[in-house]
């Protein structure tokens, strides 16, 4: 490798200052620095989310406790909701795109670098504005603190005469502001993929991860700008005494549910489409396989990427419908299954017959399949209006989109990050510690989140603050919250591989998995460059046809 | 090896891919028209909803002088980017300038509309729902239009200095790209404010 042309320096030790490196850091356009700001933004604030949820699983580990009072449980909901979608996962995904996307189509930077370079910090000080409320929303000496209306913000709750003081600005700015950075970001993965591909790659012969991102780009532009257009109309009645939200002028409460969940359902799959992507790079590589379908996937995309815009009222069935209304909704949520299932049965097909490695990003991504085929079942189950008339709002509700963006989303972003890792770091992480972190992460997930059906079924709202006894729910959310100590257990093993890793680990080679993308051609970690000769490539495994010339892909594909 | 078939040699065919100004700016149009759909949608809703006047009916007025103006500035900013791609300088600075004055006239229309609401008819934000919704609505696009005279009028100035040359017409093109927007905008808000909802 390191005789290669294409791989001309080995790691090379900065020795500068540690002002002058950070200085680097604040003031970069390269990709691949920006998307390691983003993913370690997005680590921070997994640990802020985190701890938010656990002070909730504490007050509510045994009924009528009093570990916080009812308008702190009310901030930490909301805090938890909207760090956890906005400044956790959107970040990460994004992070992983801005420095994966230009090195697998075999470039050297985003389209826009600047432009990336802004997307970022909108995103980071929206992240800042939002919880600058803590002290800046009339908090600490006021009424206000942070905001305490919930991540979907309904109307009237978000009305001056509800919401005293700035906590709720302060959200719809930080939702604003960081808004504007995904717009950034998605217009630019868009130029990216369609105009700066390397030589030979076709669309179709684009690494799945980009087709992908793609999607999500688009997905991302036409889904963020809803919410950020209700968060103006929102700023408009807040502060210049407007009425859209405002049912005593004649305003409508159930407009801003429209307008937030037409932003909202798209968002979910905004965040699982990359997850996707993760796994779709990942498995074929421990399965020593080409992905089972590629076209298939791509197209199975496409249609949820599509179908995802017309599936928002869904979660309005208890607001009360039309019958037509309810039955449309439905429908198009059962159908949106359809693909999903199909990219799964190629994950399946994927691995069939292959020689499965069980390696720590593998593990993640079985265990991705696993739950994420359970997190669509109950989906399905509440696509129906009237079971969802039954549980919506229930802890079923929470239990089924845990499942979701944990068990589906979160786990593929472990396995992508330890997939990544030696690219990104040079360095290898220690497979042991890594299996720890998976089976703690696994047995906390479990033991958290299947069991958290169950009060749902019998009747726990979502949201409340406390419990009485003698519901039958005591016993559920005791083991729901005992599982919150496996998972913390595995985030800390997690933490601390990456940063044990980071100083002690093996150096990984430009190649550790014998993979097939272009991103393992060059060194790890990139040149600034990324690749000394802009790579052509043939066909969808350009490394496989290099290291097998006797059998290369082009002559099937 | 691996570099022997990894470079640009083995490829024959030449490499063409789209303009990532272009794809760029018709991302972020797709954009702005998803936020503009919600602001037209809100409206649409809300049109004799208000439950207090005056109505539309009472204040408005058909804003024609600003609507041929912008519309007219659609053609004036297409010949100068027609003038530099074929290195016709002075015509295109003639006809920049004309965008910049029809835009500017637009903007006063709209700014003397507002002020014949405010203070001769009473209806501001948090009058009614119609108050709301037109302002938000009409304030949104004459949010464009001015972002679009800012950058019309810095590259008047770059113009004046002598910094414009005919290489640089794609990036003109690609902003004009922007300009078409707001003005296809304004016939849609056009048609909900003053026709349909009136």
């Amino acid at each position: 490798m390191a005789s290669d042309s294409i791989a001309l320096n080995v790691i090379n030790q900065d020795t500068r200052p540690i002002g002058d490196r950070l200085h680097d850091w604040v003031v970069t356009v390269d990709h691949k620095k920006l998307g390691i700001l983003y993913i370690l933004y997005g680590l921070v604030f997994l640990i802020i989310g985190g701890i938010e949820a656990t002070i909730m699983r504490i007050q509510l580990v045994v009924p009528h406790n009093h570990f916080v009072s009812p308008e702190v449980f009310n901030r930490m909901f909301t805090m938890h909701g909207t760090t956890m979608i906005f400044f956790v996962i959107m970040p990460i995904l994004f992070g992983f795109g801005t420095y994966l996307i230009p090195l697998m189509i075999g470039t050297r930077d985003m389209a826009f670098p600047r432009l990336n370079a802004f997307s970022f910090w909108l995103t980071a000080f929206g992240g800042l504005l939002l919880y600058f409320s803590f002290i800046g929303g009339n908090g600490l000496y006021g009424a206000g603190n942070a905001p305490d209306v919930g991540w979907f913000a309904y109307a009237p709750l978000t009305s001056r005469a509800f919401s005293i003081g700035h906590s709720t600005d302060f959200w719809t700015l930080g939702l604003l502001v960081s808004g504007f950075g995904s717009i950034g970001t998605a217009v630019n993965f868009i130029a990216t993929i369609l105009c700066m591909r390397c030589p030979g790659m076709t669309l179709g012969k684009m690494p799945l991860l980009a087709w992908l991102y793609l999607i999500v780009g688009g997905m991302v532009i036409l889904a963020i700008s809803p919410l950020t257009a209700a968060q103006l109309m929102l700023s408009v009645d807040r502060y210049l005494g407007g009425h859209f939200f405002d049912t005593q002028a004649g305003g409508s409460a159930v407009l801003w549910m429209h307008f937030f969940w037409i932003f909202g359902h798209p968002e979910v799959y905004i965040l699982v489409v990359p997850a996707f992507a993760f796994a779709s790079e990942i498995i074929p590589v421990f399965s020593r396989k080409p992905i089972f379908g590629y076209p298939v996937m791509v197209a199975a995309t496409v249609c949820i990427g599509f179908i995802s815009f017309s599936v928002w009222a869904h979660h309005m069935f208890t607001v009360g419908m039309s019958s037509y209304g309810n039955t449309f909704f439905t429908v198009t949520t059962m159908i949106i299954a359809v693909p999903t299932g199909i990219k799964i049965f190629n994950w399946i097909g994927t691995m069939w017959g292959g020689k499965i490695q069980f390696k720590a990003p593998m593990l993640f991504c079985i265990g991705f399949l696993f739950q994420f085929l359970i997190a669509g079942l109950t989906g399905i189950m509440m696509a129906a209006s009237p079971f969802d008339w039954q549980l919506g709002n229930s802890y079923f509700v929470v239990a089924h989109f845990h499942y979701v963006i944990v068990g589906g989303i979160l786990f593929t972003v472990f396995g992508a990050f330890y997939y990544w890792f030696p690219k990104m770091s040079g360095r290898m992480y220690s497979e042991t510690l890594a299996k720890w972190h998976f089976w703690l992460f696994l047995i906390g997930f479990h033991l958290t989140f299947d069991f958290m059906h169950i009060p749902g079924i019998l009747g726990m709202p979502r949201r409340i603050y406390t419990y009485e006894p003698g519901r039958g729910w005591g016993i559920w959310n005791m083991i729901v919250s005992i599982g919150v100590v496996f998972q913390i257990a595995g985030i800390l093993v997690f933490v601390f591989n990456l940063l044990q890793s980071l100083v002690k680990g093996e150096p990984a080679g430009g190649d550790p998995w014998d993979a097939w993308t272009l991103e393992w051609s060059t060194n790890s970690p990139p040149p600034e460059y990324n690749f000394a000769r802009i790579p052509v490539v043939q066909s969808r495994r350009p490394l496989w046809d290099i290291k097998h010339p006797e059998d290369p892909d082009w002559k099937y594909e | 090896m691996r570099s022997a078939a990894i470079t640009r040699t083995s490829i024959e065919p030449e490499w063409v891919l789209p303009s990532r100004g272009r794809v760029g700016m018709f991302s972020l149009i797709a954009a702005e028209a998803a936020v503009f759909t919600i602001f037209v949608v809100a409206y649409i809703f809300y049109v004799g909803k208000s439950v207090s006047g005056p109505t539309p009916k009472d204040v408005l007025e058909l804003p024609i002088v600003g609507t041929v103006c912008l519309l007219s500035s659609s053609v004036t900013i297409h010949l100068a980017v027609r003038a530099l791609r074929n290195s016709k300088l002075t015509v295109f600075g003639v006809w920049w300038f004309v965008t910049i004055v029809l835009g500017a006239i637009f903007l006063i229309g709209t700014g003397m509309e507002w002020r014949h609401l405010i203070f001769d008819d009473g209806v501001t934000v948090n009058t009614n729902l119609f108050g709301t919704t037109y302002y938000s609505l009409v304030g949104l696009h004459a949010f464009h239009v001015t972002v679009g005279l800012i950058v019309l009028i810095l590259g008047m100035i770059f113009f004046l200095l002598g910094e414009i040359k005919p290489e640089h017409s794609q990036r003109a093109e690609i902003f004009s790209l922007y300009w078409h927007f707001v003005d296809v905008v304004w016939i849609v808000v056009f048609t909900v404010v003053y026709i349909v909802g009136r």
